[in-house]
């Protein structure tokens, strides 16, 4: 079969032997890609003792899997990392290469970038083939919709969180090539991984959360910001938070819902003190039910939500709770 | 003497920032004149340098691309106690996405002379790519490592530092040079003081455009830039929206209510 240009490529990533599922959504979306293009998907995964997970990439959708499996890409390293896919990339031509907008993802991707000369966009919400048969990423930006195309330079490149795209349905009797990379023999020394740590997180995993409470900058001050945190608590919800609550330091990075943070679709949100800027509400585009509070009633959020309350959150979040508890204990009861 | 090179990026106030909207039926940004101030992250490069320069001899470099009101900023980091400041400023470079910044500011960089560590904030808050800091590496060939939150040791050719991951850290060993970009975590940013904008008066500002860095038109800005805007679209997320009215303790009761029908709560 001629194929009209190169593959789309996913780079998948693993942590502690386990691959992301932004990984596999990626594969999922890159088939869409791919048959648009007349073209294959193909991963490259790097780790160690990953010899039988290419299994679960073909299952996912990928055709061919180029698996760099060796002590030394056991985690991240920057350097050697980026060496392998340079030298992958030029020989091989991808057309378009996707990576995650994880912290390994948001570093890597321009290095790679970078090395092959080519353009890169960032928190892609999504990812077409335009009549061009060029790739065209979008991204939410002053209230609008912009796409972003890289139209003569090649690989296209983009990040994209966690979530933008649905988790493929595993077909377990797919499978494809598996072709070993070797790591360079001369490995560069200039950076090293020295090691990694992971924290349990605080608190509720806003993408597993059902229902999930955000803050933003409307809660004034700290003490504002416990108010909501205590919603949350109450409501055994995840805690998120915009850019501005971040920027304050109220809420962690972690926690940012948004274009440059999470993306979640949980059964209820609620946001509370926030003015619905986009960048913040496609990160919660997939809500069930959707609740804002702010005292503003020309706010821009009531437009994007189901149910509004117009009040002030410090005032309001405190009765809001008592509320709930009452419900939940006439729940008790009957 | 030890030096360093702070990039800064002059950004239209995050504040305000949401005042730059899209107009619908011309798809053009109206601006609504939003000011540009210093981007918040950039407080943290700059405080790391003048950390370091506490408590080691260094020179400190601020270099900014931007339109000539970027000149601003860089005279703000010069009183905040940069030594000296750098604008590349040219009307061929605008409309540069995060490659061609990076490629400009890496020529800037190399036109300051020898140096010893880059700092960048970890992202601007209106590009917000992240991608300035480990580009202008790539181009200089020099390590990077992104979201640092902590400098553990500082002590010859070999820097440790933590970089931010999803719920922990890296550790990492580094040969300088290398460019870093930083944190909130890292530190606590100074205030403009008195005194340190009457010795700014002293220091200078030094611009320059693409012929003083000595780069052809087409690597630069948007002709240099490999994505570009292709169409701007308005975005419907709309909901019909139902107002919960009454007193405080009436809204509340209703939206429980409401929730508990709806089998969310
Ligand atoms: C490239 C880029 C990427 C971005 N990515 C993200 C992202 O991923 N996530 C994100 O969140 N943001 C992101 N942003 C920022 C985003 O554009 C907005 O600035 C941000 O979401 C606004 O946060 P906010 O609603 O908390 O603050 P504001 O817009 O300041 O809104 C505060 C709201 O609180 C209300 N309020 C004030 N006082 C009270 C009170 N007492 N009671 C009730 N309501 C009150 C006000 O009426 C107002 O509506 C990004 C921006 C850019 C440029
Ligand atoms: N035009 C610019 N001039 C100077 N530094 C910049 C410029 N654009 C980006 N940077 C630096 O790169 C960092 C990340 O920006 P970004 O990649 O746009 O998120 C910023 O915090 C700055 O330190």
């Amino acid at each position: 079969m001629e194929k009209s240009c190169g593959p789309v490529w996913v780079i998948a990533e693993q942590i502690d032997c386990r691959i992301l599922s932004v990984s596999f959504q990626l594969i999922g979306h890159g088939r869409k890609l791919a048959a648009a293009l007349d073209t294959t998907v193909e991963a490259i995964l790097l780790g160690h003792q990953m010899a039988e997970h290419p299994r679960q990439l073909f299952a996912a959708g990928g055709d061919r899997v180029y698996l760099g499996n060796d002590p030394e890409l056991a985690v991240y390293q920057p350097e050697i990392y980026a060496e392998i896919i340079e030298k992958l990339a030029k020989e091989k031509q991808p057309e378009i290469i996707l990576i995650g907008s994880t912290s390994m993802g948001r570093e890597l991707a321009p290095l790679i970038a970078a090395r092959l000369d080519t353009g890169l966009t960032a928190h892609c919400i999504d990812l077409v083939i335009d009549g061009n048969n060029v790739l065209e990423s979008r991204i939410p930006a002053y209230g609008g919709l912009l796409s972003i195309i890289c139209p003569d330079r090649r690989p296209q490149m983009a990040t994209i969180a966690a979530g933008v795209f649905p988790n493929p349905e595993p077909d377990g009797n797919r499978t494809g090539d598996i072709i070993p990379i070797e790591v360079p023999k001369e490995i560069p020394q200039r950076i090293q991984t020295l090691k990694v740590v992971r924290e349990e997180p605080e608190g509720m995993d806003l993408e597993s959360a059902t229902i999930v409470v955000a803050g933003g900058a409307g809660a004034g001050d700290p003490a504002g910001w416990r108010k909501i945190a205590d919603l949350a608590q109450v409501l055994n919800a995840a805690l998120g938070a915009t850019r501005p609550t971040v920027d304050e330091g109220w809420a962690a990075l972690e926690t940012m819902i948004g274009q440059s943070g999470k993306m979640v679709s949980p059964e209820l949100y609620i946001g509370v003190g926030l003015s619905g800027e986009l960048q913040h509400m496609v990160g919660i585009s997939g809500a069930k039910v959707m609740v804002a509070i702010n005292n503003d009633a020309k706010s821009p959020v009531f437009e994007q939500v189901d149910y509004g309350i117009v009040d002030d959150c410090r005032e309001f979040v405190p009765v809001f709770i008592e509320k709930i508890k009452a419900y939940r204990e006439k729940l008790k009861t009957c | 003497m030890f030096k360093i090179v702070v990039c800064v990026k002059a950004v239209p106030d995050p504040k305000e920032a949401c005042n730059i909207k899209i107009d619908p039926v011309t798809k053009t940004l109206m601006r609504c004149d939003v000011p540009m101030v210093l981007n918040p992250l950039d407080k943290y490069a700059l405080e790391a340098a003048l950390q370091f320069k506490e408590q080691f001899d260094a020179h400190i470099s601020v270099l900014s691309m931007g339109p000539p009101e970027a000149g601003n900023i860089v005279k703000e980091c010069l009183a905040l106690g940069a030594d000296q400041g750098f604008l590349l400023s040219d009307r061929a470079f605008a409309g540069a996405d995060a490659f061609a910044t990076a490629y400009t500011l890496a020529k800037g960089i190399e036109k300051i002379g020898p140096f010893d560590v880059v700092f960048c904030g970890m992202a601007s808050s209106d590009g917000s790519t992240e991608w300035v800091g480990p580009e202008i590496a790539t181009f200089l060939k020099i390590p990077v490592v992104t979201r640092i939150t902590e400098i553990v040791e500082y002590n010859g050719q070999w820097w440790t530092v933590k970089a931010e991951l999803e719920n922990g850290y890296r550790l990492v060993r580094v040969q300088i040079p290398a460019v870093f970009t930083v944190t909130r975590a890292l530190n606590t940013p100074r205030r403009l003081s008195f005194s340190g904008i009457i010795k700014a008066r002293k220091k200078e500002i030094t611009q320059w455009g693409i012929q003083q860095l000595g780069v052809s038109e087409a690597s630069v800005g948007l002709k240099g830039s490999p994505s570009i805007v292709s169409t701007i679209a308005t975005m419907d997320s709309r909901r019909k929206v139902e107002i919960l009215e009454g007193k405080r303790e009436e809204k509340a009761e209703q939206l429980v209510q409401r929730l508990a029908n709806a089998g969310v709560l």
